[in-house]
This record gives structure tokens, C-alpha cells and sequence, in this order.
């Protein structure tokens, strides 16, 4: 018996062509396994084999996702798989946005088990853990090695069709599913013994987590932009030049307040970009491409905007943990009221 | 202001402006360096425009 066919998809890193100087790699099909492929050729056994690798560059996808989207579908289809499977791509944002977009495309329109894996809090996650199913993996590639049996079991389950436990039994993100079951015990007692071991101080699990809502309502907008002080923000990572803070390219651990009084626009002569997510080379040939600046001393001069702030606040936002970014942005918001901050312009690369 | 927007929608953010490039959101080297501003000053003035204007949950302000 034959075994059954299945396409996987990677980013031009795992694909050997290059690191972040090829991240615009346009999408390409290669014959058989490329890369992590071949651990989850391995992993698959006898049952199903890794025909084709779509490859793609991150950037490229995410800067044209519905083109690439459609490029990397037909790559696929071409093959008439039994399943797809995707990276996985770890910590990795844009990886992670492509590959649960490409899986979630897939699944809609082939019609065929996908599944792709990343870390619970790569951006890719909450955008697709409710469109596609998304086994959990650790926070970068040197956790491969757990990934590739917890993707491809889950991947060989939905191939053969048997019933897929909860996302706690079968290791993936929860999709939002609610699944009735008849339970042994009655509600009114489940109840009274959950309160009782809280009670006692014992551990106890939930039936139903209430969903984190991180949502804030808008603030009513500036209503005299003339008379308004703004100030700048980035998660681009603009550094004065030396990176005297030392932030981290990736995982930034701190944030830092800069000076920007005497400057009437940011230069390669005393400003770098610390972001080791990107090509950094036109950040660092012209910071005002990440930190506006030159504009917007223009518009303080012009008498468009009351104020420019004089410190601007900068972390690096590649795989930096959200945990981090809400302290960060929580500490300093404080002082942008306290100086009178009327309204504050953000950019992320 | 963001060059992928579904990120910034998913994270919550009320007034997104759309960038340029991940590597060049508020610039564009293809450009001379004229146009280039120019380019970016749209950018921003649109970010104004959206720091002034009443949103309803989320809004996406497209300048370019």
C-alpha cells in the first residue's frame, strides 16, 4: 500500500537559503524533504512521507500575504496531499502569521488535515489557534527535538481520522471547541467539591478558564492637535549609536528613555536600531525610517503639533514576551502623563 | 503605526495606521531622499489624523 502524501512548508531560514537577508524570498517548490523536514519524514514512519516543501520568505509573505497566500496554495494542491503540515516555526512572528495562515488555507480550501506548530505566544498563535490546529512547541529551535514527535503525532492522528482528544491530551492550542460529554457527577456536586478543595487550600482545576480579555477601550481623541505634546514609542528598537543600554536584539529584557532635545532629525552619525528581527540595514542607514523624528520637528515648527517630546522610549520587540511589553509600557506610561503627554504615535517594524 | 496589520488588530491596538516594509516602515529606499520624507510625513499626518479622530474599537487609517 502506498503511503500517503503530505506537503510541508517552511521559511527560508529552516530551508538553508538564508537568514534575514533573504526574507523577501518570493515562494518556491523543491521535490521531497528540505531542512526539519526530514525529522518529521523521520517521525511519520511508514504511514505518510513528506513529497514536496513549499519554501517562502517571511517577509515576503507577510508583506503580501493574500498573493503569496494563493502562490503557496497552488504550490500545494499541485500535489493532491493527504495532509499538510507547516514549520514549525517557534517563537518566530512572521513565520509564525505565515504558517497558520497557509494551514488555516488549507484546511478551508483543500479540504484536507493541516496542522502546523509554534510558541503560545508568537503572534501567529492568536490569530489562528481558533481557524487551524496549532500543536504548542517551545520558544525556539533548540526545543526541535520535542516539536517533531508532538507535530507529527498530532498530524498523524488527523490523517487517519481518529478523534482528537482535548488540547491538553493531544498537546495543542485550544481552538475555542466546546465538546458536550456526560460527566459521572452532577454539576451542584462537581461544584461543591471544587469550592471545598479551594477552601482547603488544594489544588483544583477549572472546568471552563475564563477567556483573558485584553482589550482597552479607545481614548477620545486630541481635540486641538496645535497645543498637543506628543511623543514617540517604538518596538523598533532605535538606540542612540553604541546601544549604551545594551537591549537585546531578541527577548529585549529592558527598555530605554533617550534624549532627543537637540535633534532635529536621527542620522546613521548617532543613532542605530538594536532589533535583531529584520534587516537592519535601512534602520541604521536612516533611523527617522523607524523614529520619525525629522518629520515631526518639522510639524512641531510648522506649528502642526504643540510639542515633540523630548525623550522617546525604545525596546526591541523581536520575541520579546508580552509579559514584558505590558511592564514596560505600564512603568512608562507613567511618566509620559506625568509630563504631560498628550497622545503618543507607536511604530513596529 | 505597523506594517502587518493583522497583528496589531489581534493584539488589541484602537488606531492602526499601515507602514511601508518591516525593515522601513516610515521610509522607502527605492525613493530619492525628497520623496522619501515626503513619503513619510503622509505617514505621520495620517497618524495625527487618527490620534484626532473618534474610534469605535478598533480603526485601520490607510494613507498610502
Amino acid at each position: 500500500m502506498s503511503k500517503k502524501k503530505v506537503v510541508h512548508y517552511i521559511n527560508q531560514f529552516f530551508a538553508g537559503i538564508g537568514g534575514e537577508e533573504k526574507a523577501d524570498h518570493e515562494p518556491e517548490v523543491r521535490e521531497g524533504v528540505v531542512g526539519p523536514g526530514i525529522g518529521i519524514n523521520a517521525a511519520l514512519g511508514d504511514d505518510a512521507e513528506i513529497v514536496a516543501t513549499v519554501i517562502c520568505g517571511d517577509t515576503y509573505f507577510n508583506e503580501h500575504m493574500e498573493d503569496a497566500e494563493a502562490a503557496v496554495l497552488e504550490m500545494i494542491e499541485k500535489y493532491d496531499p493527504d495532509l499538510f503540515i507547516a514549520g514549525p516555526a517557534f517563537n518566530a512572528g512572521r513565520y509564525g502569521v505565515a504558517a497558520g495562515a497557509v494551514t488555516k488555507a488549507v484546511g478551508e480550501k483543500l479540504g484536507i488535515p493541516a496542522v502546523t506548530a509554534m510558541y503560545v505566544e508568537n503572534p501567529g498563535a492568536d490569530m489562528f489557534k481558533a481557524d487551524a490546529y496549532i500543536v504548542n512547541t517551545g520558544d525556539s529551535a533548540a526545543t526541535m527535538g520535542e516539536a517533531i514527535p508532538a507535530l507529527t503525532s498530532l498530524a498523524l492522528k488527523l490523517l487517519k481520522g481518529e478523534e482528537i482528544g482535548t488540547p491538553d491530551e493531544d498537546n495543542y492550542m485550544a481552538r475555542g471547541v466546546r465538546v458536550n460529554y456526560f460527566a459521572d457527577d452532577r454539576g451542584s456536586k462537581r461544584a461543591v467539591d471544587m469550592l471545598v478543595k479551594k477552601l482547603k487550600g488544594e489544588e483544583y482545576e477549572t472546568e471552563y478558564p475564563m477567556p483573558a480579555f485584553d482589550r482597552v477601550d479607545p481614548n477620545p481623541p486630541v481635540e486641538d492637535m496645535t497645543k498637543a505634546k506628543i511623543a514617540l514609542v517604538t518596538s523598533g528598537g532605535i538606540v542612540p549609536k553604541g546601544n549604551p543600554d545594551r537591549i537585546e536584539s531578541s527577548s529585549a529584557s529592558k527598555y530605554g528613555k533617550y534624549d532627543i532635545s537637540g535633534f532635529d532629525k536621527l542620522s546613521e552619525a548617532d543613532h542605530e536600531t538594536a532589533h535583531g528581527g529584520h534587516d537592519p540595514v535601512y534602520a541604521n542607514e536612516d533611523p527617522n525610517r523607524v523614529l520619525p523624528v525629522d518629520v515631526l520637528r518639522d510639524l512641531e515648527k510648522e506649528g502642526a503639533i504643540g510639542e515633540l517630546h523630548q525623550y522617546f522610549y525604545s525596546t526591541v520587540g523581536n520575541g520579546t514576551a508580552v509579559a514584558s511589553a505590558k511592564k514596560y509600557a505600564e512603568e512608562f506610561a507613567k511618566e509620559l502623563v506625568e509630563a504631560g503627554v498628550d497622545a503618543v504615535i507607536t511604530t513596529s517594524t | 503605526m505597523c506594517t502587518i496589520v493583522p497583528i496589531s488588530l489581534t493584539v488589541g491596538a484602537n488606531r492602526i495606521v499601515p507602514t511601508i516594509a518591516i525593515p522601513h516602515p516610515l521610509g522607502n529606499p527605492n525613493l530619492d531622499p525628497v520623496e522619501e520624507k515626503a513619503l513619510r510625513r503622509k505617514l505621520v499626518e495620517k497618524a495625527l489624523e487618527a490620534l484626532s479622530t473618534d474610534v469605535d474599537g478598533q480603526e485601520v487609517f490607510e494613507a498610502v
